[in-house]
């Protein structure tokens, strides 16, 4: 058991994180808990501090609005928190999809269904396509397009708020990524991983590669959801700096071998990174 | 074998055929979507919170947090769940169910951090201060069906009148005669959009099986006259003319006489 709680710290870390949010949003909402108000598109933390999700934000100014000033600074906070320390880590640290996503991934595993891949293509960096378009379609229709459609959105305001149908759009996301593509709607399709990735490209908290510990035995390749990301693995020392890493620390989990850790990039002395 | 087959492929080539493949497949997919959000934000039958701007305004900058849903006291306010037919994630509300009882500190605008509801249209200034006023609100607008109101068959019933928050302003009595029994008096609501905030209690208390006085928003309970017709009678509306644009008067031969000349003159018939 302790193995085991250890071989899966960040997950479980991970998922204390994302249900705990929810959970304060949803104590906000049925009992007027001043901790977390609101949702992941825009809230108010002990009823002083504003937070507000800089993409959607982005997509109001798209559509030509003149957006009120706690929103903005709501988003400035989240995307600085995320653009100096986090990177990437709301996909795999606080979005409630990620729990769907990832066991549609687990699935996989379990019924082997990643050697047997019916293949469908689909590049990683449709995401980015789709980011630009939000934006676009923003402007063209003068609505928040990315938000009108998010299942993000409709699993966290679903949960919060009620869910209508919304389970058949998370049921879609499940099958999509369970029968259609590996790790398909975070690593392929959603523009605000995409924005996150962009955003979270300079930050510092990173996985770390100790290359000599490394034995080459691939069990990070194998459960990294970006895989892209990991390609020093084995190579050389060094960060893992490409933005689309979410700081999921599944490799660190994984690795058996001391390799991978979590730490603090170094900009200054960038050579003597172990 | 043709030029075309042995036309290399050169790393230029590529990029550039990769990114028009990209931009085609972009076009193809925003048609799509567009034409998804197009239909998506045509729902016209919404009411929406106090102080929310006109429709196109406010679903540019709803955010969907549904802080304004969490603020309302009475649960009035919902947040449009998909398979609602609503644009996704903004809040509404359904006055038979929960009207709005127009809190005088109106907390659902001072939370909305984007200011889709704005404080505009729900507060006046006061020596320098301001001041909530929810009667200012205009959420939408109280109509009367005539043939399912029981007050226009002669029944008394002024339950919209008395469930009114701005009773005897928003919703009037008119009294008439009964001509059927001849000793009667319909007293029949009649409202007044210079006073309907559309709160919807009105809706909320009609006796009905379905409501007979019912919230729908502006732009369904309201027509327009347009630029053609003036109340000449009213000094105000007459100011319209002065600053009318783009209106074009026709001339034809017989407008450029008096109506006097073509009338007097027996012009009229036998040209």
């Amino acid at each position: 058991m302790i193995d085991f709680l250890k071989r899966h710290r960040f997950m479980v870390a991970r998922r204390l994180t994302q249900s705990g949010l929810l959970a304060l949003y949803v104590a906000g909402n049925v009992y007027g808990w001043k901790l977390l108000q609101g949702n992941l598109s825009s809230s108010l933390v002990l009823d002083t501090v504003p937070l507000t999700d800089p993409f959607a934000l982005l997509q109001l100014f798209a559509t030509g609005t003149l957006v009120a000033s706690s929103a903005v600074l709501g988003a400035v906070l989240i995307a600085l928190f995320y653009g100096l320390v986090g990177g990437r880590g709301f996909c795999a640290w606080v979005c409630p999809l990620n729990m769907v996503t990832d066991l549609a991934n687990g699935l996989r595993r379990v019924l082997l269904l990643d050697k047997t891949e019916r293949k469908v293509w689909l590049g990683r960096s449709v995401r980015y396509w789709l980011f630009g378009l939000a934006l676009v379609l923003s402007f063209a229709t003068g609505i928040a397009a990315f938000e009108m459609v998010s299942p993000i959105g409709i699993l966290h305001r679903g949960i919060i708020f009620g869910m209508g149908m919304g389970f058949a759009a998370v049921l879609s996301i499940f099958l999509f990524d369970l029968f259609a593509l590996k790790n398909g709607w975070c690593g392929h399709v959603c523009p605000l991983g995409a924005f996150y990735s962009l955003v979270g490209r300079f930050s510092l908290v990173r996985v770390i590669h100790h290359q000599p510990n490394c034995t080459l035995c691939m069990k990070c390749k194998d459960i990294c959801p970006e895989k892209p990301v990991l390609e020093i693995i084995g190579k050389h020392s060094g960060a893992i700096t490409m933005g689309e890493c979410i700081n999921c620390g599944r490799c660190v989990e994984v690795c058996e071998d001391d390799a991978l850790s979590f730490g603090v990039r170094r900009y200054i002395h960038q050579n003597q990174q172990e | 074998m043709n030029d075309q087959t042995k036309r290399t492929i050169t790393p230029r080539r590529k990029f550039l055929s990769l990114m028009a493949q990209s931009v085609g497949l972009s076009a193809l997919g925003g048609m799509v979507w567009t034409g998804y959000l197009v239909e998506a934000k045509a729902a016209p039958l919404l009411l929406r919170p106090p102080g929310a701007r006109e429709e196109a305004d406010f679903l540019k900058l709803c955010i969907r947090c549904g802080q304004c849903v969490q603020a309302c006291p009475y649960d009035t306010l919902l947040l449009a769940a998909p398979g609602t037919q609503k644009p996704l994630g903004t809040p509404y509300f359904i006055p038979r169910q929960t009207p709005c009882y127009m809190c005088v500190d109106i907390p659902c605008v001072p939370v909305c951090p984007t200011g889709a509801l704005s404080d505009e249209g729900v507060s006046v200034i006061e020596k320098g201060q301001k001041r909530w006023d929810i009667e200012k609100a205009r959420m939408g607008l109280a109509v009367v069906d005539m043939e399912s109101c029981i007050a226009y068959w002669g029944i008394q019933c002024d339950a919209c009148y008395r469930a009114c928050p701005v009773m005897d302003s928003a919703i009037k009595l008119e009294y008439r005669r009964n001509e059927r029994t001849g000793k009667h008096a319909y007293l029949i609501p009649v409202v007044s959009s210079d006073a309907c905030t559309g709160c919807g209690l009105c809706e909320r208390a009609c006796v009905t099986e379905k409501p007979a006085i019912f919230i729908r928003p502006h732009a369904l309970a309201q027509g327009d006259v347009g630029k053609h017709y003036i109340k000449g009678w009213d000094a105000k509306d007459v100011q319209k003319v002065e600053h009318l644009e783009g209106l074009e008067t026709t001339v034809t031969n017989r407008s450029k006489l008096s109506p006097q000349q073509y009338l007097n003159e027996g012009g009229l018939l036998d040209d």
